[in-house]
């Protein structure tokens, strides 16, 4: 136990947590964004963009999330040396953020699919024989009504997002997962208490949101 | 019109009209996969008309009922003309239509997740481009109508099944339909509840409205109808008044099946 505390003072440990939850948040509005339109994709009456729906969640979904962030950190801007911000920290940050992204977004469309599947039918109609063609009904009586539906897998998307963003290390993100090696490196004898401090801080950021994905689900359920 | 004998009471060019085609289905056919669910329906339907679908299940009332508003395409070869435009394929044209015609289905379809009064103005607001303020006056009028307004508020899973029918209606009607289908409304109503419906259809019927009704009801269908379409198989049999089609059925399955619904 000796040094533990000092390993606080060494290194930035609250820091390095607080960049993952950065990288949560931001990843967690792209996805969604990027998700949602997939899943308006996936549930058009136009073939092709069911096709280019179908198309993205297959291959992205499929792929580990390590081969997409190397592959922008090392083809994206080592080969095609396409720059977001000059500084160096922003930049692979943004990069983190973007593969973070484009990897949940194909989690975040099949779970509003899987909600999109709890609208009963009817809804849709009754909303086309009003006269709404099928954009408005989708935003206006099909997604609210999907994404209640949605809750409890949107909030394990969350979850596994979060601790996805350790995979950001791989482009040379300074966050937790990181530093807990560089951490073990340096002080290997605290090795056991480094691994529980990290996961703890996990747990704590992970935690309350299994609870408020629960509380969500049952408050916003719509009454049928 | 004659302008020397002003009519007050007559609207203008109410003559001219008065018998116009508001839907014309000509030589209509659908198939799923293999199976044919309607053939070569022909069918006229004049303002102010109440047509009343009847025929065993499976029989295609309700394909028929859902073809005319393009819930279910047609084969080509066919066409269903609204108020003498023909239904376009889809897009923003078939959306207008639809807004013409208001559709009230068997399991009332209202929306879960808005309360009452937003189920009727939905459409009024987005599609028709109404003021907030001027659609919820219109529909409190509407709730009030079909008897309820006092459930505005309230969201459509606390009320009856009956009340959701007459609020469905109420929110169909909300867009100033030219003709209301009705798809089996009072089918899945619990039997106390079947009345309520009905009553605000024949309301709506004695007040002109054109409509397609597909029912089971043949109470409704003597008081209000005026005409009776007897399906079987896809196709229509027997096309009558409904008196001379409960009295005196023609095709040798029309009487069948009123011996079968008409004795218990």
């Amino acid at each position: 136990m000796n040094g533990f505390l000092e390993l606080f003072a060494d290194y930035d440990i609250f820091g390095a947590f607080w960049m993952n939850i950065r990288l949560t948040l931001l990843a967690a509005v792209g996805s969604f964004v990027l998700g949602t339109v997939l899943a308006i994709f996936r549930i058009s009456p136009v073939g092709s963009l069911r096709g280019i729906g179908t198309a993205y969640v297959n291959t992205i979904r499929n792929t580990p999330l390590t081969i997409i962030m190397v592959l922008g950190v090392l083809a994206v801007w080592g080969q095609l040396k396409i720059e977001f911000f000059q500084d160096f920290d922003l930049n692979f940050f943004t990069y983190a953020v973007i593969a973070l992204s484009l990897y949940h977004a194909s989690f975040v469309c099949e779970a509003i699919r899987s909600g999109v599947n709890t609208v009963p039918l009817g809804q849709a109609e009754a909303a086309r024989a009003i006269g709404l063609s099928f954009l408005p009904a989708a935003r206006l009586v099909v997604l609210p009504q999907a994404l209640r539906g949605a809750v409890t897998p949107l909030g394990n998307t969350l979850i596994a997002l979060t601790k996805n963003t350790t995979v950001a290390a791989a482009a040379s993100v300074a966050e937790a997962s990181g530093l807990m090696k560089s951490m073990i490196e340096f002080n290997p004898d605290l090795m056991i208490y480094i691994f529980l401090t990290i996961a703890i801080g996990f747990c704590i950021i992970v935690i309350p949101m299994g609870i408020l994905t629960t509380w969500l689900s049952d408050k916003l359920a719509v009454a049928r | 019109m004659t302008q020397s004998t002003p009519a007050p009471t007559d609207p203008p060019a109410a003559d001219s009209t008065a018998k116009r085609a508001l839907v014309e289905l000509d030589n209509v056919n659908k198939h799923f996969g293999s199976f044919q669910a309607l053939k070569d329906i022909n069918l006229t339907i004049p303002e102010g008309q109440v047509a009343i679908v009847v025929g065993p299940s499976g029989s295609g009332k309700s394909t028929l009922c859902r073809t005319i508003n393009r819930l279910e395409t047609i084969d080509e070869g066919g066409t269903i003309r609204i108020d003498g435009k023909p239904l376009p394929a889809e897009g923003k044209g078939l959306a207008q239509l639809r807004a013409d015609v208001g559709m009230v289905f068997q399991s009332f379809n209202l929306f879960a997740h808005k309360s009452i009064v937003e189920n009727v103005t939905l459409g009024p607001i987005k599609v028709k481009g109404l003021k907030k303020s001027q659609a919820q006056e219109e529909a409190m009028a509407l709730l009030e109508r079909v008897g309820v307004a006092q459930q505005a508020k309230k969201m459509p899973a606390q009320l009856s099944g009956g009340q959701q029918q007459r609020v469905a209606i109420a929110r169909a009607l909300a867009m100033r339909p030219k003709v209301m289908l009705f798809d089996e409304p009072t089918s899945a109503l619990d039997p106390e509840m079947v009345q309520e419906v009905l009553d605000v259809m024949v309301q709506l019927a004695h007040e002109g409205m054109t409509m397609v009704v597909v029912t089971h009801e043949m109470g409704f269908a003597r008081k209000a109808g005026d005409r009776v379409i007897f399906m079987d198989q896809g196709a229509i049999l027997e096309d009558t008044e409904p008196e001379s089609f409960f009295t005196h059925p023609q095709h040798p399955r029309a009487k069948d099946f009123l011996g079968k619904i008409l004795t218990h």
